[in-house]
């Protein structure tokens, strides 16, 4: 695949490729993945908006240029002044996050200026990278430090600096990921419109996105790190309505895939409240919640990738992976999107939920698909 | 707190324009009534000041009229309220000072006008959409209250600028509210009438106060008008 490097959420020419339950491909233009929602389905997206949480700055003790990426809450913590975070050494993204140097050695105790923002290294969290942080000011100063100070984490497939609204979704709310949930980016508020319009409903999910690579091949085994999310009472809600009228749960995007499956992990009922994901979903993974996905394309080895495992057949999963290279599509989080029905022959052989389901498909399928247009780049 | 003004107890709302006139009153009285305000404001100091004055309310530095500043913005309001139900856009430019024909006004001034009474209110409003909406949701009702002036009505010589930058935000709060209200977000027009304010004493430095509204007053109303809005009988909350 081709990497995404101009940072346009919503480009004309975005492409989708769809794989149905029975593992056929298709191809189309991406505003029209609304054509593939059912009556009576229930679209779950991540509405977390994105934090500035890369703070360029200066490791007191050393005098040595940092870079701190914030990358999580400790779990539990609602303190907005308490971080996880991995620090590099002097540079920028504009260099490869593996070629980065890392960071002057960290003890706990040290004190960071970032910009204006100071604070304190509370531990080392078994890497010389990985520190648990506090900011040494209130939380409302806090936030103003990370608004003004901070610059949206990125990589260096995309050659220019990102603003603050090039990594919001047009549902952004809390500001509590730490990259954006980009699945979202395919959204906005007429596909949202045109999904009421079909009789499909739209409900949200904050779940606290974590960062896709440290640069450190030992560090990047432990992602995802634990996630909190919070599934609110009406989306609870919602989910039990699509349940009992035979309809499907869409999700948008793997963060919202991985806060729905963990908070069925026990009764395959979806509870409402705050919690944190810490599992990882992979080929042996049931899912319980979510019956299809629409994400971003996502490369062999990733994280992301292994999660849709828990949807398709690895063999399948190679057929999409050969059409996404073959016919062009982009990659990463600017770029295209798949959209897949989680197989039910799998579900069938008992791998996956569904048994309880399979009565409403012949009904609830509409008669004539979407006409699937070939389309070449 | 007197038995006529209405609660608002927890609801979430930021007030642009917030240390001066009708913004300042209105902090003042939403404060009181047990609402969580953020309000914004250009100048720093002056915001430390009326959030040191009003503990709980979060003061926030920024010019709504600056492109770059309207995310950071955005970001403290609902990183601080956790989300938010009610935005107020306030803050209002008069264009130029004194007010001017519009055949003498320079451009820029015109344009300085559209930057904070149109675009500045459209670029927050759709940047806090999402926490809206989100809000909407979670079945509490969201709104938008854009503050405007019968000079976007009537056609007042020499109010040129203003008067055309706030006709287009009356236009658009009235498009954006068909939109939004389909996602629980009501998009409303305020005229607070003429009030004694820094802005209308800037407009008209010949008035006599006696003759004008006090802010408080537009105050109160407009905060009984959000909490029409947006008060849910407790029975009915999630």
């Amino acid at each position: 695949m081709i990497a995404a490097t101009r940072p346009v959420q919503r480009p004309r020419d975005a492409k989708l490729l769809v794989v149905l339950a029975d593992g056929r491909i298709s191809h189309v233009p991406r505003p029209r993945f609304v054509e593939f929602l059912w009556p009576g389905d229930l679209v779950i997206a991540n509405d977390a908006a994105t934090l500035p949480a890369s703070l360029h700055g200066v490791h007191a003790p050393s005098g040595a240029a940092i870079e701190v990426r914030l990358a999580g809450r400790r779990p539990a913590s609602v303190s907005a002044t308490a971080f996880m975070a991995i620090v590099f050494g002097a540079g920028d993204f504009r260099m490869r996050t593996e070629d980065r140097p890392g960071p002057p050695a960290l003890a706990p105790g040290d004190r960071l200026a970032l910009g204006p923002l100071a604070a304190t290294v509370e531990a080392l969290l078994d890497h010389p990278r990985l520190v648990s942080l506090r900011f040494d000011a209130d939380a409302s100063s806090v936030w103003a430090g990370i608004a003004r100070h901070g610059r949206p984490i990125q990589y260096a497939h995309l050659p220019d600096a990102l603003a603050l609204w090039d990594v919001w979704t047009p549902i952004a709310s809390a500001p509590v990921a730490f990259e954006p949930p980009s699945a979202g980016f395919a959204l906005d508020w007429a596909a949202i419109r045109a999904m009421r319009a079909r009789g499909v409903e739209f409900a949200t999910i904050t779940h606290a996105a974590g960062i896709s690579s440290t640069g450190d091949e030992q560090l990047d085994c432990r992602l995802p790190f634990d996630e909190p999310y919070e599934i609110p009472a009406a989306t609870a809600a919602a989910i039990r309505r699509a349940r009992s009228r035979g309809g499907r749960i869409v999700a948008v995007g793997t963060t919202v895939v991985r806060a729905l499956e963990h908070a069925a992990r026990r009764t395959g009922v979806v509870a409402a409240g705050p919690s944190v994901a810490n599992q990882r979903l992979g080929p042996f993974s049931r899912l319980r919640a979510v019956d299809t996905i629409l994400s971003g394309t996502h490369e062999k080895g990733s994280s992301h990738y292994q999660l849709l495992r828990a949807f398709l057949d690895d063999a399948t999963l190679a057929a999409v992976s050969a059409a996404l290279d073959a016919s062009g599509y982009r990659t990463h989080e600017f770029g295209d999107s798949v959209l897949i029905e989680k197989d039910w022959r799998r579900a069938r052989r008992g791998r996956g939920r569904a048994v309880r389901r399979s009565s409403y498909w012949p009904s609830n399928r509409p008669s004539t698909l979407p006409s699937v247009s070939a389309m070449r780049a | 707190m007197d038995k006529h003004s209405i609660h608002l107890e927890g609801v979430r709302v930021a007030i642009t324009g917030g240390t001066s006139g009708l913004g300042l009153a209105l902090v003042r009285e939403l404060h009181r009534r047990g609402a969580r305000v953020a309000f914004v404001a250009r100048t720093a100091e002056r915001v430390t000041a009326v959030a040191r004055a009003h503990p709980g309310t979060i003061g926030i530095a920024g010019d709504i009229a600056r492109k770059d500043d309207i995310h950071p913005i955005a970001l403290q309001i609902t990183g601080n309220l956790g989300g938010l139900d009610v935005l107020v856009n306030n803050a209002s430019s008069l264009g130029p000072v004194p007010l001017a024909l519009l055949a003498d006004t320079d451009c820029e001034d015109l344009e300085a006008a559209l930057a904070a009474n149109l675009v500045g209110p459209f670029r927050l409003t759709k940047a806090l959409a999402g926490a809206l909406a989100a809000s909407a949701r979670a079945g509490r009702p969201a709104a938008v209250f854009n503050v405007s002036s019968d000079a976007a009505v009537n056609a007042y010589p020499t109010w040129g600028a203003y008067g055309a930058s706030k006709a287009a935000l009356l236009h658009m709060s009235r498009i954006w509210d068909e939109e939004l209200a389909p996602e629980g977000i009501r998009v409303l027009s305020f005229d607070p009438g003429d009030m004694d304010t820094p802005l209308h004493a800037l407009a008209v430095p010949d008035a006599d106060p006696a003759t004008l509204k006090r802010p408080e007053a537009a105050a109160q109303e407009l905060a009984d008008t959000i909490a029409a809005r947006v008060m849910v009988p407790a029975e009915a909350r999630p």
